[in-house]
């Protein structure tokens, strides 16, 4: 059976970290996770940048676009894509697209750190990939 | 991490919320400060044994809250002070507070915080010493090592500033929508002052103050969590990170500037770029352009450019056309000029800045413009003059270090072969 682990923390904290401190964490994880991946279990893993940075698409008869996160509790987080997007309104577009003639909310964040494999790579190795 | 580096970063993260709802309860800043400090040592006591809350910044809220009125009736007690006048809210049931503590009722007290830091009559420093000790909660030996004043004097500035607000008489009923607009737009400008406080500074002090370009970004950020849907408060964000990202590349190793075009885009920062550009991205569906905005839109160019010969300077001349437009200023007329310069030739950039000679008479970067700009089109002399007086203007040794290295070319240059 696939598992998703979902990472919930508290937002205003983890951005409160100075670079070592989060360096420090991600490398604790790592311990764990790299040896996950040696042994084939683990699959891509992904860091999400600031709520800040997301914009929520709330489909209906009339699809509505609202900055910010997605903060309604009554539904559930259900499931998720990963799209390389070109922009911003390509992926609301691709949101409205997906979501036709449903009551789906998207919320489309942009990801800050992608690990096909979900090993973490060696220090500096990252740098090209992310600026593209 | 272990538990005391996290209690830590929660109080620390939980700072702006809790002392504004407090600033709201007691109206007195004073009162706020000291019971979230008193607060903040019994989570310091107890989150260790009991664990931590669920909602850490309504508990200190609350804590806070309790101490601060067991402190006025114990004063009330013994001095005849109208207490009650001073206190708001007085009957509010706890599970009142706990209901109505989420971001939306937080966001007027924080902005209200800020506010209060922007008072028109303090001066710049004093805005950014309030905001940094009151809102990000530096000690005061921190924010005096970052102005590089003693603890004394930066002590003084502080109190001399909390009675100045203190007497400011700032309204503490929720604003409407123009009032808040307002505010906010005095508060992003107190945050941009906090940034290039520590942006602008150069040479061996350049680590010392590099927190206050963090402690800017992180009030962004907040304000960002706060107004979600605000363009000019994603522009500011943006135009913020996007400059931040660069702070590794500025100085090469001796503190020297390293301009633009020359610096290591290797040792820009990646992360705070995506998150710029991000942003930006968000601001511009808003088709409401504004100053921040333009910025953030002209930096993102810079960033996206892997040379520096990629740069697209016709984008940037358009940005700064738009700027100029929106805030007429010479500076920004100097700064279209640096781009029209590389798309048009130095020849059309240097009669743009022509007329700029009297508002920016005493400005370091316009005779540095202006003799790079003689310089390219070989009126070295005309060039020299304009360098000795921007040597003369700069206001930091890595400045005129900078202008040095041009007239050392020069003179090289001129020298009978």
């Amino acid at each position: 059976m696939l598992y998703a682990f979902l990472c919930c923390h508290d937002e205003a904290v983890v951005n409160s970290w100075s670079k070592e401190e989060d360096a420090a964490v991600l490398e604790k994880r790592a311990r764990v996770t790299d040896k996950l991946a040696a042994s084939g279990k683990l699959g891509p893993a992904v860091r999400l940048m600031p709520t800040t940075a997301a914009t929520t698409v709330r489909m209906g008869r009339e699809p509505v676009v609202l900055d910010g996160p997605f903060a309604e509790t009554k539904e559930a987080l259900l499931g998720f894509y990963l799209i390389d997007c070109d922009s911003l309104d390509e992926a609301i577009d691709i949101a409205k697209q997906i979501g036709r003639d449903e009551k789906v909310v998207f919320e489309i964040r942009p990801v800050k750190l992608f690990l096909p494999k979900g090993k973490m790579p060696a220090q500096g190795a990252m740098k090209g990939e992310m600026i593209s | 991490m272990n538990e005391v580096v996290w209690i830590d970063s929660v109080l620390r993260s939980a700072r702006p919320q809790a002392i504004g709802a407090l600033l709201r309860y007691f109206r007195d800043l004073d009162r706020a400060e000291e019971s979230f400090q008193e607060a903040c040592l019994r989570a310091l006591k107890t989150w260790p044994v009991n664990g931590p809350p669920r909602d850490p910044v309504a508990w200190l809220i609350m804590v806070g809250r309790n101490v601060g009125l067991d402190d006025v009736r114990r004063r009330s007690k013994s001095a005849p002070l109208p207490a009650d006048e001073q206190i708001s809210d007085l009957d509010d049931a706890e599970a009142d507070i706990a209901e109505r503590l989420d971001d939306s009722h937080y966001r007027d007290d924080v902005l209200r915080l800020l506010f209060i830091c922007c008072h028109p009559d303090l001066p710049a420093v004093q805005q950014i010493a309030l905001a940094l000790r009151i809102v990000s909660g530096l000690s005061v030996k921190e924010i005096a090592r970052a102005f590089l004043v003693s603890d004394a004097a930066m002590e003084q500035r502080i109190t001399r500033a909390k009675s100045r607000v203190a007497r400011a008489d700032v309204p503490f009923a929720a604003p409407g929508a123009v009032e808040r607009a307002e505010r906010l737009g005095a508060v992003a400008a107190m945050i941009y002052l906090v940034f290039n406080e520590g942006y602008s500074a150069s040479g061996g002090e350049q680590h010392v103050r590099a927190p206050l370009c963090d402690e800017a970004i992180r009030l962004a950020r907040l304000l960002l969590r706060l107004f979600p849907s605000e363009p000019e408060i994603m522009g500011l964000t943006a135009l913020l990170l996007l400059q931040h990202a660069r702070t590794k590349a500025r100085l090469d190793d001796d503190g020297a500037i390293v301009l633009l075009e020359d610096q290591d885009r290797a040792a820009w920062d990646g992360d705070m770029i995506a998150e710029g550009a991000a942003l930006i991205d968000k601001a511009r569906r808003h088709g409401r352009p504004g100053a921040y905005q333009l910025q953030a839109e002209i930096a993102g160019v810079h960033a996206r450019a892997a040379k520096a010969s990629d740069t697209d300077w016709a984008a940037i001349d358009r940005h700064y056309a738009a700027l100029e437009r929106l805030q007429p200023s010479p500076v920004v007329t100097l700064n279209r000029a640096v781009a029209v310069s590389k798309v048009q030739g130095p020849a059309v950039a240097l009669a743009m800045i022509e007329p700029l000679a009297e508002p920016l008479a005493g400005y370091f970067h316009y005779f540095g413009l202006k003799g790079g700009l003689l310089l390219q089109l070989g009126h070295g002399d005309a060039a020299r003059v304009a360098f000795d007086r921007a040597i003369a203007l700069a206001h930091t040794p890595a400045e005129a270090a900078h202008i040095r290295l041009h007239l050392d070319r020069l003179m090289k240059e001129s020298r009978p072969a």
